[in-house]
């Protein structure tokens, strides 16, 4: 069953970028799927576009059988406590310590005025405490964010993400302030988060060895078009098909430096 | 290519400091201004403040009459400052891009912000005492409008830089607007905000000072009546407290500074 269609979805910035054009794809679920594109190719619109923190210009987003962009305000919100995201520079609260930003995973579901005082349920804290347990951050609970290496902060995004209950995670570049060992450890989690709980994941990466090892499928994405769309094991021509401007733009550079 | 830019660079200092050059010669031509006469000057002023300019065992009878026109200055300082703060966090909120509920609002906001610091301490007191007239309400919007101003602005751009990234996580989350203040805004930026507010307290004893003259009221004036009347180790006195005062609140900004950082 699809949990997310994506319907001819165009966003046009300004007048002259057209960021998405006529994207279409469709993703099950439990599914992890990974976005690859050049830098400016579209991926981080795209996933904003899904739970409208962007708007598009025009097309549907189909999640779980409702189509994102006939809901109202307070719907919207309902709605996106089901979708977790995954920020490249974890977008914490860095004053706040980890189990104060974990819970705020919970804001989507509370009145208004339990969410300003940061009142929580004693469930809410057990939760939070278990998955913090997971992700292994039980001794930093109550360090404040900024004392965390990137890895311990991405894992912290991660756990604010997961205590959403999410049927869905969207990962911008989730490992791309990460040196390659902690990108593994986020990886994996993020795999097993697929796996294990059955959350769909679609994640923007830009590293295509990584997408190929970790993928059910990869879409690939030029100019704001959807270029490749299949199966993880990707031949140099396709990756070629790919990154094939970026590609060619590095020539140029290169190009450009010798000549003056 | 970079010795290129050098180039470019030293070329464009050197037209700057040219034009500087003539700008200099320009004023002084215009303004009748003795260059050699100015720089004679100095070591006179020098001898002269030594001879005059200095607290004497008569001025001491002055120090209460000094201490309630400084604690006049004071108060009107922290309190335009502090009612000042509390409008420029709402103008802020609703200013700021990262927070706006409305773009029309927002411009409106910046505009007003705007135009509001960079009219001077002075020109405020000049046109306000139109309206009041030589009182210590003048000195008080005087200092009120500015620090409106300047801290909307600085509050505005704490707020886009300490917590941009995290509004948006929150948003994600499905939080509401005022989940997004309480829980991600204010924890971000009120430690920086605390921070520019006392800049403004330290500033506005200084403009406090100035524009006491104008108006009439605390220290300013205190300082231009001995001045005036010839009582030159009286105003001296009055400089010394000036100076004390301002090195004091600098020092608690400085500790509150290093404990909420
Ligand atoms: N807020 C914006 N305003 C105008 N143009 C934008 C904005 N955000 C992104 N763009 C443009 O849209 C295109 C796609 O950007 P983005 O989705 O960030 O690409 P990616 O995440 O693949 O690097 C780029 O050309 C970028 O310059
Ligand atoms: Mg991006």
């Amino acid at each position: 069953m699809n949990l997310l269609e994506i319907k001819n979805l165009t966003k046009q910035y300004g007048a002259e970028t057209l960021a998405l054009s006529d994207v279409n794809f469709s993703v099950k679920e439990g599914e992890f799927i990974s976005v690859i594109g050049p830098s400016g190719a579209g991926k981080s619109t795209l996933l904003r576009c899904i739970n409208r923190m962007i708007d598009a210009t025009s097309g549907e987003v189909i999640f779980d059988g409702v189509n994102v962009y006939d809901l109202d305000k307070k719907e919207l919100r309902k709605l996106r406590t089901k979708i977790g995201m995954i920020f490249q520079h974890y977008n914490l609260v860095n004053r706040l310590t980890v189990i104060e930003n974990v819970l705020h995973g919970r804001l989507g579901y509370k009145s208004t005025l339990a969410g300003i005082l940061g009142r929580y349920s004693e469930e809410e804290k057990r939760q939070a405490f278990e998955i913090i347990e997971i992700l292994g951050l039980s001794h930093q609970v109550y360090k404040r964010c900024d004392q965390l290496s990137g890895g311990q902060k991405q894992r912290v995004g991660i756990a604010r993400a997961l205590i959403q209950n999410p049927k869905m995670l969207l990962c911008d570049e989730p490992i791309a302030s990460l040196d390659p060992n902690v990108s593994k450890v986020i990886m994996d989690h993020l795999k097993n988060i697929s796996t294990k709980l059955g959350i769909t994941c679609l994640v923007n990466l830009h590293q295509v060895d990584v997408a190929m090892n970790y993928s059910d499928r990869i879409i690939g994405i030029n100019n704001g078009k959807v270029v490749y769309n299949g199966p993880p094991n990707l031949t140099p021509e396709q990756i070629y098909m790919i990154y094939g401007s970026e590609a060619g733009e590095l020539i140029m550079d290169l190009g450009g430096k010798n000549a003056s | 290519m970079r010795v290129e830019a050098l180039v470019k660079r030293r070329k464009y200092s050197l037209i700057f400091f040219s034009i500087l050059l003539v700008f200099t010669l320009a004023s002084i031509i215009v303004t009748d201004f003795d260059v050699t006469k100015g720089f004679t000057c100095i070591p006179k002023a020098i001898v002269w403040s030594t001879k005059n300019f200095y607290p004497n065992a008569d001025s001491l009878e002055k120090i209460p009459k000094i201490l309630t026109k400084l604690k006049e200055t004071v108060f009107l300082s922290v309190a335009s400052t502090t009612v000042a703060a509390a409008f420029a966090t709402f103008f802020a909120l609703f200013g700021s891009h990262t927070t706006r509920i409305n773009g029309f609002l927002s411009i409106l906001i910046r505009g007003i912000a705007s135009l509001f610091r960079n009219i001077p301490v002075v020109a405020w007191a000049m046109i306000l005492l139109f309206s009041f007239g030589q009182s210590s309400l003048t000195g008080y919007f005087a200092l009120f409008f500015v620090t409106l101003g300047f801290l909307t602005r600085a509050f505005m751009e704490t707020i886009d830089e300490t917590s941009k990234e995290s509004v948006e996580a929150l948003k994600a989350a499905g939080a509401s607007y005022f989940q997004i203040i309480f829980q991600a805004v204010i924890p971000s930026s009120l430690p920086q905000m605390i921070s520019w507010m006392l800049f403004m307290i330290e500033t506005n004893i200084r403009s406090a000072t100035l524009v006491g003259i104008l108006t009439g009221t605390g220290i300013g004036f205190i300082f231009n009546l001995y001045y005036k009347s010839f009582q030159y180790n009286a105003a001296s006195l009055v400089v010394v407290f000036i100076v004390i005062t301002v090195f004091a609140i600098e020092f608690i900004s400085n500790y509150v500074r290093r404990v909420i950082l």
